[in-house]
């Protein structure tokens, strides 16, 4: 019971982690209808980003843990944002009208660059990073096993957790939500309609990056070690979370990402922690049979 | 004008910074106590003030231009139609290439004495082929059936692994584990198939490059069976119908041909090997189009519902799809394994089910002769570019050319489908109408 209890808490921690990078995925998703393949790879630079500030700031001299987290949370969703905007402008804005397949080539073309530039630029060996935020809470103890959840673990799920509820009002209150959900529906009548339909998109893209800065900085405060190959494997995972929960569907993302990341935890922690990934997908497999677009999604209705 | 090219000039360098400052400026290195950083500032500067030059002459001398009628380049389309046509016979034309292509090399070198390193020039070829042969396999599932998958890399693994286990746990030959690698690939193209029968596009991209990433996970990790990382190596070596090619022994290939030993023979023995196979699948393909099965599946790209109206039944159209694909992918595998003679996990990773969809794509959906020029620029020309040592005088000692490409294997993806969306050669026209064109 205890050993479940504390894999439960690693489970939504590493859930929210894949939450909130499968909202990128779903809100571009839902606004192009394309599979933004490089936004794993913007988590991944946003992770590099928040290393080198931090390191930096600590070089000159800020050692006060929240101001200079702050700091780096502020200047790496800046950054990133500036990433996922030119990624976005030279990949798939040109290939806007063009046919489906277009963009998820410039965008499977994009992930390569992005990775191999960080390679290049940074090297392709692990980086480690210190614990900076220690301590945690016991909040079970029995026979000798303790059930923690740590200081890390608390600000994950609160941070995933305000940032969800902030974008939902986002997307359903703010008129550049109403933006995205018009050209959502049918960016021509949009258009028509005097929105800025490049711009909303640039936005969403923003947005994605944004968030996918957060969960940069935190997978990296959390597991202390990242290198250029993490895009890929936390990007398919939280893709694999986007399309579970339904693509296009923004609590669907968040409940995948649950899904996906206690599914994970659960079959390292009982079976074989090799098979992990193996799990998750075989969800998804199943998932999809039964419910072909997802959890949440709402099914596709084709008028001839 | 002057004054709004400068703001954008300005504007770029902006992005150009930002972009580059951190990730570009500081450089983390490991040090005894953690990490430090590493300034490269004046590298910054230095390509900050490009972005801004550049975008500055770009604004005011290039783009200002008026943009003149262009004639479109419809080269590649003219080929195109030449080649479906069959009408000055490029498939003559290029299949006598490709089987003369040895000979062209040998010749070459021994009259221009240019001293090529023949080997090496082989192996590249070889190696084109094996992707033509996968672009033309993947093609039938992504260009004429309209499925995305994502995950074709996973039935070149099983073709590869059934081969090196059937001839190593069986000792059977080349020969015999070759169709049966195919068969097996098309069963597993069947055992994929079934469960996504029902999705369409994005989910089903999802689900191919989920089963490709389980084939993968599954072979590194069941040690017992595949070698786990380790892989599997000792992979017989195919022989020329029970000739081995070997220096020594009673019964080799070369002692019955009458010719001295030289190692350039199996080189030469699976080029021709490898363009027998993508002939055959070039081959098939062409057939199976012109069949009520490839009809089907042309259908079924263009419209499912309507195909769904007129009878066709999908379920088979799509499994045939799959499977056919899968099956071709399945003999490149074996090829592959025969000619390494050691596969891993490692060469069946997520990356290569994306360069064979590129390929693909980037030679125009359904387009064969695409797959063929495709292949040729992004695996033959970036395979060139490993040993660029001439670069290193151009850019210091410290560089390593090899290191930039797959960076410019991806540029190079994003600048063709900008440039040419539709690919190479870009034409989707059913092979059959009703009535003809007007042009």
């Amino acid at each position: 019971m205890e050993y479940f209890a504390q894999q439960m808490i690693n489970g939504v921690t590493l859930g929210s982690v894949y939450g909130l990078i499968a909202i990128g995925y779903t809100m571009v998703y839902g606004i192009i209808g394309m599979i933004n393949f490089a936004h794993g790879d913007i988590f991944m630079v946003s992770a590099f980003v928040s290393l080198i500030v931090f390191i930096a700031l600590l070089s000159i001299g800020i050692t006060w843990i929240p101001l200079a987290l702050l700091i780096v949370l502020i200047v790496s969703m800046a950054v990133t944002s500036v990433y996922g905007w030119t990624v976005e402008r030279l990949a798939y804005r040109p290939l806007r009208a063009s046919f489906r397949l277009a963009p998820l080539i410039t965008a499977i073309g994009m992930s390569i660059v992005l990775q191999n530039y960080v390679q290049i630029v940074q090297g392709a060996r692990v980086k480690p990073l210190p614990p900076v935020i220690t301590g945690s809470y016991t909040l079970m103890e029995k026979d000798g096993f303790t059930v923690q959840i740590s200081n890390m673990q608390i600000a994950i799920i609160v941070t995933t957790f305000i940032l969800m509820i902030a974008f939902s009002a986002l997307i359903s209150k703010t008129s550049l939500g109403r933006c995205q959900r018009a050209c959502e529906q049918d960016r021509t009548m949009a258009a028509l309609l005097g929105i800025n339909v490049d711009r909303t998109i640039s936005l969403t893209f923003i947005m994605g990056a944004g968030l996918a800065s957060v969960a940069g900085l935190m997978y990296l405060l959390y597991y202390g070690v990242i290198d250029f190959y993490i895009g890929f494997v936390v990007g398919i995972k939280a893709f694999t979370a986007a399309v579970l929960g339904g693509i296009g569907s923004l609590p669907g993302a968040m409940l995948g990402g649950l899904i996906i990341g206690l599914v994970e935890t659960f079959w390292s922690a009982y079976f074989a922690i090799g098979y992990k990934d193996v799990a998750a997908f075989s969800i998804l497999i199943i998932v999809l049979i039964f419910l072909p677009s997802g959890l949440l999604g709402k099914p596709e209705v084709e008028k001839i | 004008m002057t004054k709004n090219a400068l703001t954008d000039a300005l504007i770029s360098s902006a992005i150009a910074l930002a972009l580059s400052v951190f990730m570009i400026g500081f450089r983390t290195t490991d040090a005894p106590g953690g990490l430090v950083l590493t300034y490269k500032i004046p590298l910054v500067i230095s390509i900050v003030a490009v972005v801004f030059l550049g975008r500055l002459f770009l604004n005011l001398f290039w783009w200002r231009r008026p943009s003149s009628t262009k004639t479109k380049n419809r080269y590649f389309d003219i080929l195109q139609v030449r080649w479906a046509s069959g009408g000055i016979s490029l498939h003559g034309i290029t299949l006598l290439l490709a089987f003369a292509l040895p000979l062209l090399l040998f010749v070459l070198n021994a009259k221009m004495n240019l001293g090529l390193p023949l080997r090496y020039w082989f192996d590249i070829a070889t190696l084109v082929l094996t992707y033509i042969m996968l672009g033309w396999g993947l093609n039938i599932v992504v260009g004429m059936a309209g499925l995305l998958d994502l995950g074709y890399v996973a039935f070149y693994a099983i073709g590869a692994y059934s081969y090196a286990l059937l001839a190593q746990h069986f000792g059977l030959s080349f020969w015999v584990c070759l169709p049966l690698a195919g068969l097996l690939a098309a069963v597993w193209g069947v055992a994929l198939g079934f469960p996504v029968l029902r999705l369409r596009g994005d989910y089903l991209a999802i689900v191919t490059l989920a089963f490709g990433e389980i084939i993968r996970i599954v072979l590194l990790n069941w040690y017992q069976f595949t070698g786990g990382p380790d892989g599997l190596s000792g992979i017989p070596r195919p022989s020329f119908f029970g000739l081995p090619f070997k220096r020594y022994g009673d019964n080799t290939f070369h002692i019955f041909m009458g010719l001295e030993y030289s190692t350039l023979h199996r080189i030469l023995f699976l080029y021709y090997l490898i363009l027998i196979l993508a002939l055959l699948t070039y081959f098939v393909t062409n057939k199976m189009r012109r069949l009520p099965i490839g009809r089907a599946w042309e259908a079924l790209r263009e419209d499912e519902i309507a195909c769904r109206s007129l009878g066709i039944n999908t379920v088979n159209t799509k499994l045939t799809a799959f499977a056919t694909g899968a099956m071709f992918g399945g003999l490149a595998g074996s090829f592959f394994a025969t000619r390494q003679g050691f596969i891993s996990p490692e060469s069946f990773t997520f990356i290569e089910s994306a360069i064979i969809l590129a390929i693909v794509v980037l030679g125009g959906l359904g387009s064969q002769l695409g797959v063929v020029i495709a292949s040729v620029v992004m695996i033959g020309g970036f395979e060139l570019l490993r040993n660029m040592s001439w670069l290193k005088l151009l850019f210091g000692e410290d560089f390593d050319p090899s290191l930039y490409r797959m960076l410019l294997f991806g540029l190079a993806m994003v600048a063709i489908m900008v440039w040419k969306p539709r690919g190479f050669i870009s034409s989707r026209e059913p092979t059959i109408l009703l009535k003809e064109k007007t042009q």
